[in-house]
């Protein structure tokens, strides 16, 4: 019965032949994630994944802040579908959980409002002379990942037990509002019990937490940000979560979310510089990771090709419990192999 | 500290374990009908007062329940007893008798004797003086 019911909590996940569409400031704040996801899928999974260069933005911050016009949303989008349409691909995979949420959006008032199709085809048709196809199969990355999660496993070096103990890690997973609060049934377990990072946690043997405000928004919110007046507001939700999750004492903190993963490690330093407080027991802060930094990791990927010494609170007390090698004088060396400036350390942030 | 340009905002949320409830508790021992109360707001609407000042009976009762004490002494003083109140709550609890009990657990008054605390801590230092 149980079985059953939870199957109407399931989605529809392409096997192979995806095109890869990339994030905005994912690039920026987690450079190493979207690489990792190519680098899994290709050399781990060995599946067809198509990174075109000539993509660009969904308009997803523009979109929610009411700057961009749903019209121009709709064209950028099918400009991006048209691109997806000429490299002979059927599965889209957005990186990002924004642009996840607009395409949906968009192709739901497409499927509902025939007119809004014509136009934008109108439109791109106008403007681009391109003509695009709608996706057979819109996931996200994160949705990948979990399909795969027990195909990755045996490949791991790592499980999530911390090696001192022998006991799970203690988890707390993040997932973006637009993932499955816009299109509950877009969403692994939908909106009531969303499952996707849960489900890669608990197969790569961690320990989810359950705690209070777990579904609580990170703060990200595009218009609760943009004024920086108004980001009083948008701390106070994030302070919030973490207050709330504080007595758990998680090891980490794991999101399928860019605005949802920079807010929440970003904003341990603001709150850290303003309170003077940190909500781990030693002053490092709790380290926020991508799934794909966590797949790669425990892949046995560089951490520094990952991308981890990007992040504002630093992961080597978490390297050190999985038991995962690396190397510190190589931490902020450059591709060509020149060690790069060290950047200033926080004063009220603990760093190794 | 750094400036952000912003502070973080004081959430509303209200965590009634935090919450120190010995006022609350006084009250209901003084006057056991405060608990009765539905919240219709029929005392509000019936009061000589609110035509006036700002006072509101059922927004001072329900910050007095939550323990948000902060402004509460000065909105009491703004009540006449005229006792109207008393007279058109359904539900027959003792609106004057509240309010003259919360403004003396409020001014930290004893409620036996209706001497001030501090008087009375004096006295009693003073020894055989009286």
């Amino acid at each position: 019965m149980e079985k059953r019911f939870w199957n109407e909590y399931q989605k529809e996940i392409a096997d192979d032949h995806f095109f890869y569409e990339r994030s905005c400031i994912r690039q920026t704040f987690f450079p190493g994630s979207e690489a990792a996801f190519l680098r899994i899928l290709r050399n781990e999974l060995g599946k067809d994944i198509c990174d075109n260069p000539h993509q660009h933005t969904c308009t997803g911050i523009g979109y929610h802040s009411d700057v961009v016009p749903f019209e121009t949303t709709m064209t950028v989008v099918a400009r991006l579908f048209s691109l997806m349409t000429e490299c002979g691909y059927e599965n889209y995979v957005p990186s990002c959980v924004t642009s996840f949420g607009v395409f949906s959006e968009v192709i739901e008032k497409w499927e509902n409002n025939p007119k809004l199709l014509e136009q934008a085809r109108q439109y791109l048709w106008e403007a681009t002379k391109r003509e695009f196809n709608i996706p057979k199969n819109i996931v996200h990355p994160s949705d990948v990942i979990y399909k795969f999660r027990f195909d990755l496993k045996p490949k791991m070096k790592y499980q999530l037990v911390n090696r001192f103990t022998g006991k799970p890690l203690r988890v707390v997973e993040h997932i973006g509002c637009h993932y499955a609060k816009i299109f509950p049934e877009r969403g692994i377990g939908k909106a009531e019990f969303p499952y996707v990072l849960a489900g890669m946690i608990e197969a790569w043997g961690g320990e989810v937490i359950d705690y209070p405000e777990r579904r609580h928004c990170c703060g990200f919110g595009f218009r609760q940000y943009l004024v920086q007046e108004n980001r009083g507001y948008s701390i106070a939700n994030t302070k919030k979560k973490f207050q709330s999750m504080e007595p758990y004492e998680p090891d980490f903190i794991l999101t399928n979310c860019p605005g949802c993963n920079m807010f929440l490690d970003k904003w341990q330093y603001t709150i850290a510089e303003m309170e003077h407080k940190t909500y781990d027991k030693e002053g490092y802060g709790i380290p926020v990771l991508t799934y794909e930094e966590l797949a790669g990791l425990l892949l046995g990927y560089d951490p520094w090709k990952l991308g981890f010494q990007l992040h504002q609170v630093q992961s080597e007390p978490l390297f050190n419990k999985i038991g995962i090698a690396y190397n510190p004088d190589e931490k902020y060396k450059g591709i060509s192999g020149r060690l790069l400036p060290r950047p200033a350390r926080p004063e009220c942030l603990r760093q190794d | 500290m750094k400036k952000f340009g912003f502070e973080i905002s004081k959430g509303r949320q209200l965590n009634f374990d935090e919450m120190k409830s010995e006022k609350v508790e006084k009250l209901l021992e003084l006057v056991p009908s405060y608990k009765w109360c539905i919240g219709c707001g029929g005392c509000t609407a019936a009061c000589s007062a609110a035509g006036f000042t700002d006072f509101n009976i059922r927004k001072i009762h329900t910050a007095f329940f939550r323990a948000q004490y902060e402004g509460l002494d000065e909105q009491l003083n703004q009540c006449m007893l005229c006792g109207k109140c008393l007279l058109v709550c359904p539900r027959g609890v003792n609106t004057r008798s509240l309010i003259i009990n919360m403004r003396r657990i409020l001014a930290n008054v004893d409620t036996v004797t209706w001497r001030p605390q501090r008087e009375l801590k004096s006295k009693n230092e003073g020894g055989n003086n009286e």
